[in-house]
Formats: C-alpha cells, sequence, structure tokens
C-alpha cells in the first residue's frame, strides 16, 4: 500500500505522490516547504507547535502537516491569506513570551525562531503582554539551561526520552507556567543528565546551550607565566568548517592547528595520538582479559556520557567496562607529565586545553578520580562551536589562514586515531592493533565494513587463529541500553562492545556547530559527509594502525614501559562507580 | 418491604454528606432507638437525588414525603410528629417542587417524569449504591445476561448503532460508530476505557451517576468489553472523588463475588475485568488522548488525531473511551431495545442528557431530560426561573469552554447540531444561568482564566494565545480597554479555535466569542464609556454620594486613599482621581447615602 500512487491537490494544482505520508512529507517530496518547528524527523510527531498547520477542503479546523496523513482526492491549501494571518499569529505569540535580546543571544543569526519570524513577515506586534521568567539553571558543569528561551516545541525532552533514553527532561505545570525542567525541578547537575548535549543540538533556540568557558579561556591565554597547550578531538576537524561556511564534511585540520597557535595557545597536540595510545591500553586490556578468562563482553568507556548514564542506570555491567580513561584524559595526564618533563615545567605552569565536540568532556575533565595527583588533566574543556567562536572573536581569519602542522611529541597520529570521532571507528581500530598483539600478524583487510553506517547496533566477527571474535557497536544512549539489554540476556554473544553516547558517534556530538539555514540538526547527510572526513584522514595516513606511530613506540619505549604497567595503571586507567543522582533520591537521602 | 412500617430514604450524595447528613443518620437512629421503633423503619442511604440546593433530603415512605434542608435538631420532630404521631410536618415539606414529586410519584414507570427523564439516572435516590442485590432488584445485569446469552457481539453494535446515541462527553461522536470501528481492528488486546475525568468547574453529574448507581457504569462497560472483544476495562477518575471511588471499588468486588466480572462471566467463554486509576485532577486529561497518556504514566497532553484511540489507544492497543454518561445508557438500550431509545430525543440527538443546573436558577441541581426539550422548559420549568424576581440575561451550556447564550436562544432545543449552531455546545453538561447581575466581560474572563491554566502548555495557540485574549480582557474590566481589542480578541479567538491541538483550545475561546456576538454594546461600554452595567467590575465603578449624606464623617474615616472630603454635618465628597474603587465607603455607610453608578 505504501508505493501506491495517488493523486492529492496543492494549492489547486494536482499532483501524484506516494500513498501513506504526512502532508508534510507528501508536500516535501514535491517542494513545498511547508514552515514548521516541532517537527524532526528522527523524533516522534508532537504536533504542539502548529506553525505547519494547512487547510485541508472539508475540514473546519486547520490541520497540522506533521501529522496528518493525505487521502487520495485530498485537496491542501497551505498558503491562503487566512492561513497565512494565523501561521503569522502563532510566530508572533512564541516571540510575544520570548526574551527581545536577540543582539546578545548565543543564538542570534542561527536561531530558527528568528528565521521563522522573518518567513512570516512578522513587522508589527499585536498582543505584546508578560512574559514568563525562570532563573537560568547554571548548576551543570556542561549545560546551561534556560527556560526564559524555550519555546515549548519539546525536542528536547523527545531526543532526551525517545533517541538518548535518559528521561532528564519533562514539560510541567500548566498553561502560561509551563516550564521544561528536569524531574522534580531539581538542578541539572543533581538530576540523571549524562550532559551529552543532544538538547541543544536540537533546541531552536538558545534554552540550552553549552556551560562556556571561552572567556575563562581568552584570560588564561592571556598569561605569559604558563605554558599554554591545547588538544583537539578528531572529530572538531571534521565539523568545524561549517562554522565558517565550508561545506559539511570539509576537514580543517591543519588550518585548526594554524588558528589555535594564533589564537596564543604554545602547543597544539592530537587528541588522535591519545586515542592511538587508547588504543594500545585497550586492545591490551582485551587481550588480557580473553587469555585470563576474565569478564567479558568488555566495554568501550571513551565516551564520557556515556560512562556517566552508565553509571546511573545500568552499573551491574560496571565490571565488563574498559578501565582505559578516554583519548582526551590520557593525553591530559601525559601532557602534565610526560611533556611537562620534557620542558622541564611544573605541571601546575601547564594549562591543557581540549576542544571537543562534546558537552560531556567538561563534565569528565572535572571528574576527581581523573586527577594527577593534586591537578587536573584537562583544565578548561571547549566545545567545537566555543573554539569557532573564539577564533571569530579574535579576529583570526579562519577561512583563508594557511594550514600548519602539530607539535610533537604528542601530535603525530595513525588513521585508526582518526576514525575514533566516528561509531564503530574505536572498534575498527582496536581490531587492527589487537589483531597483531594477539597472531603476531599484520591484519591487511583493516576497514571494516560491517561495522560502518549509522544503522543502530551493528554486529562483525573476527577470525584471530581460529578463535572467532564477535563485536558489536552502538550509537546513542537509547541504542546503548537496547545492545546491554541483548548482553544480559546472552552474555556470551559479544567479546568486545564499543558504545558512543551520542548518534553518529562524536561527529554528532553537543558541541558540534549549529546547523545551519539549510539542514536541520542530526541531519544524516550532514553526519555522512563529517564521517567520510574521518574516514578520508584514515585512508591518506601511511600508518593507519595505531601500534605502528612511531611516537607512540617512542613513548612506551622512554616512559610507559609497556601497556598495562603500573605507571600505565597509574596514569591511564581509572575506575567507574555506581552513582545515584540526588534529584532521584527519595527525600529522605537528600542531602541538604 | 417486609414488616416495616416505615422506609426513610436518607440522600447520601456528596453535597448532602457535605451538609451533615450522617449526622443526620445517627441522630435518627438514635432517636429510633430511644422511642422503640428501630424494629418498624428500615434506613435507606442513597445516591445523589439531585436537589442538592434543598438538602439534606430526607424521604419518607409510604407516601413520598419528601423533607429537605433538615437539621439535626429537626429529627426528634419528625419521629414525633411524623412516625409516632403520623402528621405531615408542613413547615419541613419541599414545595414547588415539581422536578422531586413527580419523580417519585410515577415511581415504578421508569419511562417519563413529567419534564425530567430519568435514563442514566434511573436507579440514583431509589437503590441503595453500595448493595449489588438493590442493583440487581431493579433488572441489574439482566442485559449483560441478556447480551451473553443471546447476541453476537455484532448484534450488540448494531443495537447500539440503531439506537442514535452519541458521545456524551462533548464530542457527540456516534458511540456505535465507534465500538464499531474498534470492533474492526484487529488485535489480541484491546482496552475499554470510562471517562470518569470529570473537570468542569461546577459539575458533577459523573461523580453523581457514580455515586448513586455505580454497577450501572460497570455492566455498560463488560457489555462493551464483550462487543469489541476486550478482556480489560479501566475506569478513569479523579482522586478528588473519593466516595464515588470507594463505592465503584465495592461494585467491582461485588460484581467480581458475583460472577459478573472476572473469567468466563455467567458462565459464557467471556472474560473480562475492570481496574480503577486515578487521575490527578487535570481537566485536559478528559481529553482522551491525554487520559490514554495519563494512564501509561505520561504528562497527560493530548498528542495530533489521527491515529484514533480505536486504532492505536492505550499501550497502542485498540482502545474504545466512552463517558460515564454514555455507558450507563448502554445496559438500558440493550434491554428496553434500540427503537424505545430512539424514539426519544430529536432526529440526530437521541435519548436523554445529563445537566448540573446551576447559577441564578432557583432549583439548582442534576436533571436529566430528553434531548429536543428548550432551555427555556429547563430553565424555567424544571429550574422554577430566575430567583429574586431578577431578569434572565443568559444561559451558558457546555461547561467552561461553551458558549453564552441570550435571551433569543432561550427556545433552542438542546441537541448536539442547534447548541453548535446557536453558538454554544452541548459538552459534558454544564447549564450556568445568568441573570442580570452578571457582567458578561467578567464572566468571559472567568471562563478563559479556568481554560488558560488549565491548558497542558503544549500546543502554541492553546498556552500562549489564551494568555494573551485574558489579558485583554483584564486590561478591559479594569477599564484600560483600546479600541480595537474587541477585534484582536476575536482575532486570536478564532485562530485559537482553528489552529489548537486539543478539544480544549479549540473550545476555550467560545465564551468569549459568544459573549462578543451577543453582547457586543458591554463590551463596547466597558472599553469607550469605561462602564460596567451590572455593576461588577470593581475598577469600572464611580461612587457618588448623594444629598442623603448628612456629614457623620465614618466614610471619610475608613478610605484608605484619603479620597473622601468634607466638613463634618455637611455632604461629603469623593475625589475620583484617588478612588481606587475598593468600595468600603460603600459598605459602611449607614444611611445609604453612597451610590455606584
Amino acid at each position: 500500500m505504501k508505493d501506491e500512487k495517488i493523486k492529492i491537490y496543492i494549492n489547486d494544482k494536482p499532483y501524484i505522490v506516494k500513498s501513506g505520508q504526512t502532508i508534510m512529507q507528501a508536500a516535501d517530496s514535491i517542494g513545498f516547504h511547508i514552515p514548521r518547528l516541532c517537527y524532526h524527523p528522527k523524533l516522534s510527531v508532537e504536533g504542539a507547535c502548529r506553525v505547519c498547520i494547512v487547510q485541508v477542503q472539508g475540514m473546519n479546523n486547520y490541520v497540522a502537516s506533521c501529522a496528518f496523513p493525505i487521502q487520495d482526492g485530498m485537496k491542501i491549501y497551505t498558503n491562503t491569506p487566512e492561513l497565512r494571518q494565523a501561521r503569522r499569529d502563532i510566530v508572533e505569540l512564541l516571540l510575544d513570551n520570548h526574551p527581545e535580546d536577540c543582539h546578545t543571544c548565543e543564538r542570534n543569526s542561527n536561531c530558527e525562531l528568528q528565521r521563522l519570524a522573518m518567513s512570516m513577515g512578522i513587522k508589527k506586534r499585536h498582543f505584546v503582554g508578560e512574559k514568563k521568567h525562570y532563573n537560568r539553571d547554571l548548576s551543570s558543569p556542561s549545560i546551561v539551561r534556560d527556560p526564559d528561551k524555550c519555546i515549548l516545541c519539546g525536542r528536547c525532552v523527545r531526543i532526551c526520552s525517545e533517541i538518548q533514553n535518559v528521561h532528564t527532561l519533562t514539560q510541567a505545570y500548566r498553561g502560561f507556567k509551563t516550564v521544561v525542567i528536569p524531574a522534580f525541578d531539581e538542578d541539572l547537575a543533581e538530576s540523571v543528565c549524562s550532559t551529552c548535549g543532544q538538547c541543544i543540538n536540537v533546541c531552536p533556540t538558545a534554552a540550552f546551550i553549552e556551560k562556556s568557558y571561552t572567556q575563562e579561556l581568552f584570560e588564561k591565554l592571556n598569561d605569559n607565566s604558563i605554558v599554554k597547550v591545547v588538544q583537539f578531538a578528531p572529530s572538531v576537524r571534521a565539523a568545524i568548517g561549517e562554522a565558517f561556511g565550508f561545506e559539511p564534511g570539509t576537514q580543517k585540520e591543519n588550518e585548526l592547528v594554524a588558528a589555535l597557535r594564533k589564537l596564543g595557545f604554545d602547543y597544539v597536540f592530537d587528541t588522535q595520538f591519545g586515542a592511538d595510545l587508547t588504543i594500545m591500553e585497550e586492545a591490551s586490556e582485551f587481550l588480557e582479559r580473553l587469555q585470563n578468562k576474565q569478564k567479558l563482553p568488555m566495554i568501550t568507556s571513551c565516551s564520557s556520557a556515556w560512562m556517566k548514564y552508565l553509571e546511573q542506570f545500568h552499573s551491574d555491567l560496571i565490571e565488563n567496562i574498559s578501565t582505559c580513561k578516554s583519548p582526551m584524559s590520557m593525553m591530559g595526564a601525559l601532557i602534565k607529565t610526560y611533556f611537562a618533563d620534557k620542558i622541564k615545567r611544573d605541571k601546575k605552569e601547564i594549562l591543557s586545553v581540549a576542544v571537543m565536540c562534546c558537552t560531556a568532556k567538561k563534565y569528565e575533565a572535572a571528574r576527581p578520580e581523573l586527577m594527577i595527583d593534586d591537578v587536573r588533566g584537562v583544565d578548561i574543556v571547549v566545545t567545537t562551536r566555543e573554539i569557532a567562536w573564539m577564533i571569530k572573536s579574535a579576529g583570526i581569519d579562519f577561512v583563508n589562514i594557511k594550514g600548519k602542522g602539530f607539535d610533537n611529541p604528542l601530535g603525530l597520529s595513525s588513521g585508526g586515531g582518526a576514525i575514533f570521532g566516528v561509531t564503530g571507528g574505536v572498534m575498527e581500530a582496536a581490531i587492527r592493533t589487537a589483531y597483531e598483539l594477539y597472531t603476531g600478524e599484520t591484519l591487511i583487510e583493516i576497514e571494516l565494513e560491517e561495522l560502518r553506517g549509522f544503522n543502530n547496533i551493528r554486529e562483525g566477527k573476527i577470525m584471530m587463529e581460529g578463535k572467532e571474535i564477535r563485536v558489536a557497536v552502538a550509537h546513542g544512549l537509547g541504542n546503548a541500553s537496547k545492545l546491554l539489554e541483548i548482553v544480559r540476556k546472552e552474555p556470551d554473544r559479544y567479546h568486545f562492545i564499543e558504545i558512543m553516547g551520542c548518534p553518529g558517534g562524536c561527529i554528532g556530538g553537543g558541541g558540534q556547530p549549529y546547523a545551519g539555514s539549510s539542514s536541520i540538526p542530526l541531519d544524516e547527510n550532514v553526519l555522512k559527509k563529517r564521517a567520510e572526513a574521518l574516514y578520508g584522514l584514515d585512508r591518506n595516513k601511511t600508518i593507519r594502525r595505531c601500534h605502528e606511530n612511531p611516537n607512540i613506540q617512542k613513548l612506551y619505549k622512554e616512559f610507559l614501559g609497556r601497556p598495562l604497567s603500573s605507571l600505565s595503571h597509574k596514569l591511564l586507567h581509572t575506575h567507574y562507580s555506581a552513582k545515584k543522582p540526588e534529584g532521584i533520591l527519595p527525600a529522605e537521602f537528600k542531602v541538604r | 418491604m417486609n414488616n416495616k412500617e416505615f422506609v426513610i430514604i436518607l440522600c447520601n450524595g456528596s453535597s448532602c454528606l457535605k451538609n451533615k447528613s450522617n449526622d443526620i443518620k445517627n441522630e435518627l437512629i438514635k432517636q429510633l432507638e430511644k422511642n422503640n421503633l428501630l424494629s418498624k423503619v428500615e434506613i435507606h442511604l442513597s445516591g445523589c437525588l439531585g436537589m442538592c440546593a434543598k438538602g439534606p433530603i430526607m424521604i419518607i415512605n409510604p407516601g413520598y414525603v419528601i423533607y429537605g434542608n433538615l437539621k439535626v435538631e429537626n429529627i426528634e420532630t419528625i419521629v414525633q410528629r411524623h412516625l409516632i404521631k403520623r402528621e405531615l410536618i408542613s413547615e419541613f415539606i419541599i414545595k414547588e417542587d415539581h422536578l422531586f414529586n413527580r419523580f417519585f410519584r410515577i415511581f415504578g414507570d421508569v419511562n417519563f417524569f413529567g419534564r425530567q427523564m430519568r435514563i442514566t439516572l434511573r436507579n440514583c435516590g431509589i437503590i441503595n449504591p453500595e448493595s449489588i442485590d438493590d442493583y440487581l432488584s431493579v433488572r441489574g445485569y439482566e442485559a449483560l445476561a441478556k447480551v451473553l446469552n443471546e447476541m453476537t457481539p455484532a448484534q450488540v453494535i448494531e443495537e447500539v448503532k440503531k439506537s442514535g446515541l452519541r458521545g456524551r462527553g462533548g464530542g457527540g461522536f456516534p458511540t456505535g460508530k465507534k465500538w464499531e470501528l474498534t470492533a474492526k481492528v484487529e488485535a489480541k488486546e484491546k482496552y475499554v476505557i470510562c471517562n470518569a475525568d470529570e473537570g468542569d468547574p461546577g459539575a458533577f453529574m459523573d461523580r453523581s451517576a457514580i455515586e448513586g448507581d455505580p454497577h450501572t457504569i460497570l455492566e455498560g462497560m463488560i457489555i462493551g468489553g464483550y462487543a469489541i472483544g476486550s478482556q480489560k476495562g479501566i475506569i478513569y477518575i479523579r482522586a478528588e472523588y473519593p466516595l464515588a471511588i470507594k463505592r465503584l471499588e465495592k461494585a467491582i468486588n461485588d460484581a467480581r463475588a458475583e460472577g459478573f466480572l472476572g473469567n468466563n462471566i455467567l458462565g459464557s467463554n467471556f472474560s473480562f475485568d475492570i481496574e480503577i486509576r486515578l487521575g490527578a485532577g487535570a481537566f485536559v486529561c478528559g481529553e482522551e488522548t491525554a487520559l490514554i497518556h495519563s494512564i501509561e504514566g505520561y504528562r497527560g497532553m493530548p498528542r495530533p488525531r489521527p491515529p484514533y484511540p480505536a486504532q492505536s489507544g492505550l499501550f497502542e492497543k485498540p482502545t474504545l473511551i466512552n463517558n460515564v454518561e454514555t455507558w450507563a445508557n448502554i445496559p438500558v438500550i440493550i434491554l428496553e431495545g434500540a427503537d424505545w431509545f430512539s424514539s426519544i430525543g430529536t432526529e440526530k440527538s437521541k435519548g436523554t442528557k445529563v445537566f448540573a443546573l446551576a447559577g441564578n436558577v432557583v432549583n439548582t441541581g442534576l436533571i436529566e431530560v430528553p434531548m429536543g426539550i428548550t432551555l427555556r422548559q429547563i430553565i424555567y420549568e424544571i429550574g422554577g426561573g430566575i430567583p429574586n424576581n431578577k431578569k434572565f440575561k443568559a444561559v451558558q451550556t457546555g461547561g467552561p469552554s461553551g458558549g453564552c447564550l441570550p435571551e433569543q436562544y432561550l427556545d433552542t432545543p438542546v441537541d448536539y447540531e442547534s447548541l453548535i449552531k446557536a453558538g454554544s455546545i452541548m459538552g459534558s453538561g454544564g447549564m450556568i444561568v445568568m441573570d442580570e447581575n452578571t457582567c458578561m466581560v467578567n464572566i468571559a474572563k472567568f471562563f478563559l482564566e479556568f481554560t488558560q491554566n488549565e491548558s497542558c502548555g503544549k500546543c502554541t495557540p492553546c498556552r500562549e494565545g489564551t494568555k494573551r485574549m485574558l489579558e485583554i480582557l483584564e486590561r478591559i474590566t479594569e477599564g484600560k480597554g483600546e479600541v480595537g481589542d474587541i477585534e484582536k480578541l476575536e482575532r486570536l479567538g478564532n485562530m485559537i479555535k482553528k489552529a489548537s491541538l486539543c478539544g480544549l483550545g479549540q473550545s476555550a475561546p467560545n465564551p468569549v466569542l459568544s459573549t462578543i456576538k451577543n453582547f457586543r454594546e458591554e463590551y463596547e461600554e466597558h472599553i469607550k464609556d469605561r462602564k460596567c452595567r451590572a455593576g461588577v467590575c470593581q475598577r469600572l465603578l464611580r461612587y457618588i454620594i448623594t444629598d442623603k449624606c448628612i456629614g457623620c464623617g465614618l466614610c471619610k474615616k475608613v478610605c484608605p486613599v484619603k479620597a473622601i472630603t468634607g466638613e463634618p454635618k455637611s455632604i461629603h465628597k469623593i475625589d475620583e482621581t484617588k478612588c481606587i474603587k475598593c468600595g468600603l465607603c460603600y459598605s459602611k455607610c449607614k444611611f445609604s447615602a453612597i451610590k455606584k453608578d
């Protein structure tokens, strides 16, 4: 029935379209873009904003085109004067309850509400009145919630529950007082929020933004008494170009290195080096578990949102989690020890900054378990968006900048490190190395197609000296919980699992550039292009296996000894523990 | 009635309970014991009798003598004079009570009670709602037995369709068609839901129906379950109705014990059970998709339809939702037949409708009338007209989102289409009568305030639009109205009606739009002349001291803003620019020298 063709009329012109679609889908397919706001193709249909209303002949009321199915012979009107006024009034009503501080707003010039107001042609305001006011929630190290900017489209609520399965957010109270809050109106910091930042990605306004550390960083960059070191994640280079008007998928590794130097950093290192190191430790840990018949499947631990989520909701599986720190935190540890020794400076004199695609890394960097003696491995985490703003704010011409290479020794990386940024990449890189460590032979077919792509859960197999190793990959916390259910039911089904907290992996992180006017948040085509940028980096490298990185080899020789050595354990490994956020504790257990 | 000489029925509805009918019962037992009459009198607690304005109510049989407005101290008199001396006590007898006397005079003939006609409330006040035996004695569960023994599910649906019954929750969708749609969907699991989330301010139709006759609802639902192939029923009722919940729980337990609920009902292959879910009291949860979300454990917010609950409802299973009154009609339709049922009412609206008659009317209370009766008959014949010789101004039907109809609509027949044509709705059965002292702008503001507070906040027009309308109305009633405000109200109101997600938003502007349509001049007076003809809008009042003033100075003393000046023993004056219209001077003046204008 789905493929059946039917005839509909839009504004009195006949069109043949596929049946089984909503009015909006059908209109999209023939080039009518009906204005919309709460709709998102990856999320359930909310029907809340009423911006996408159309008139259908024979129906008294307007219908929400995002929800209403087409029928044969249906006569749809998308642009009558009456409808245009109704739509205009609806958007005006949203503006009337929205702060008018566009000039100073984070989302200025990249705001869906602004664009919508423009396209509705709102020139005059008729219904100005009281505006709601709630305090901003600044409690989380990662995410700021600003209810005054919220227009209640419910996308954040839906992505948090439907895609991420975290259920931090809900609408609360009624009527004009309606607001999106964590359960029991607790602070975000005390809620179950995984800090993944997907709410920021889908928010049409600035009701959710990252906790910004740019001012602090600008100040530190002017401090000549400290050594300023920065690292950036693989997926940052795959996306930062978008913030400067480049097509999605344009990788800007060298340009970013050059821009960071111009910003005032003394050393620019590559988180991909940390990724190579993670693979050395993680592959070794996996083989140790395999050989000593310890807890399997082993599950990766590099995604910080995933780790917070696991500690809160799946703590029964903590033993399955690799003890490896994330590449960022391994880098932080090395910068404050190995590198500090090299430049003969005290670790307290080093400012370690990480540019991440991720808001959860801000939370991770503050974890007490990750302290190196009494200092943090990473002092400041800024997102792709924040660094793009800083580059613009500092007047650096990113578009025409001449690219530069990383500093060493922590700047050289393999192709395996590059693909860390896309779902399935860690597993692919780990297999490349684990195979060789186990068999002593080099793996030739290193592009593992079955682990690539964006299917929710992907499985793969590899034969190592006649032993079948079964692996699985999940991206997004909702898919992660589904995969964990499989693990609980069939504990022997997999040996090794990769989980990334965000859809698409780090390339879809909560700190990546906002969708522009021509795309939608988390557009799969954009994610594909970012992924392709990282696969391209991998293909163009001569060193594609992490263990072949000569600087990694040198690091072990000079400093760490071997993977899983006691120094490795001290600097590169950590532990996790079950957590119950205060927000979901019964009242009698709360510390107040 | 075995060896008893008297059967005393005490109304045990919520309203009478509030008026201490329990104390009256205790006192009665005490007095009977004292006079050794306990063995000769049967005491009977009934559900709501509908005469709430005159409660607590006591009916003594034989004779159908109705005593009302009782106090504990009256009981001794009743026992002494009525039971012992056998004389009527005229001062306690409720007069001008055609509503009631007729109802009881024809007790035994359940077809007609004069202007009223009790189908859904047929047992309310007659049986003990906590006794399944009482229910059985009035042909209770006979319809269920008939359905299980003689009818196929398709025949049941056909009968309901033929009856012409339409949803009593407000929408008026043909019930039989709803059943048919749900029955048609093939699914292993289906649900039957009774919507008892009565949220209209001042409405108590559903509560009284459940309190008075809970088994009827259960019987209707079981029949519905049989017809559509469901094994599970849920009653969604607001937690604020503890007595109704208690009686439902008892009724469910009793019905289970007697084999009307549970596995293999009455020895058939059909199994069905019912559970109660409590709502936290959100008005919007009366909307079916919001109600379903609430049962599922989510925030009660509506979602777009289609898909309709018949296709994908509770837990995404086909679900049949009807409201209390609709369910209560089912056993009667089965027993008496669709032909009989459809002989009552108008061409498109069959059967009866229960209303909670309230406001400026002599007989407030619960009434059940045949469809097609006119508003005038309800207000003047059943309701007894407007008290205190005031003039009728408007009647609002359909709860907080209904329209306000003026005098010229009084001969409108009460049916779904006519009310819509007149600019109001049937709704779930609220009916509020307003006299000349009502300010129509203020009343529109009152209802809009309710719907704005109860908006779930999901869709923009309802959440933001009603707020702006309310602000404009507040301005107008405070004397700050502007030319163009009426047009803004109409512009927003019409948009909200057509663009909102659910019925709440789609009907919220009705009170405003209908009062603008029917009482536009009152709006204009408020805006242009800064005048409220009903004298309700405080801020628009002008207080003037007339020459009745003897110059006592009391008003000057009580005025909180020192707006009154004047020498002792001379006529005082109010400074208009300082006056905050608090009315204190007006209420304190002992010589009625201050007048409102």
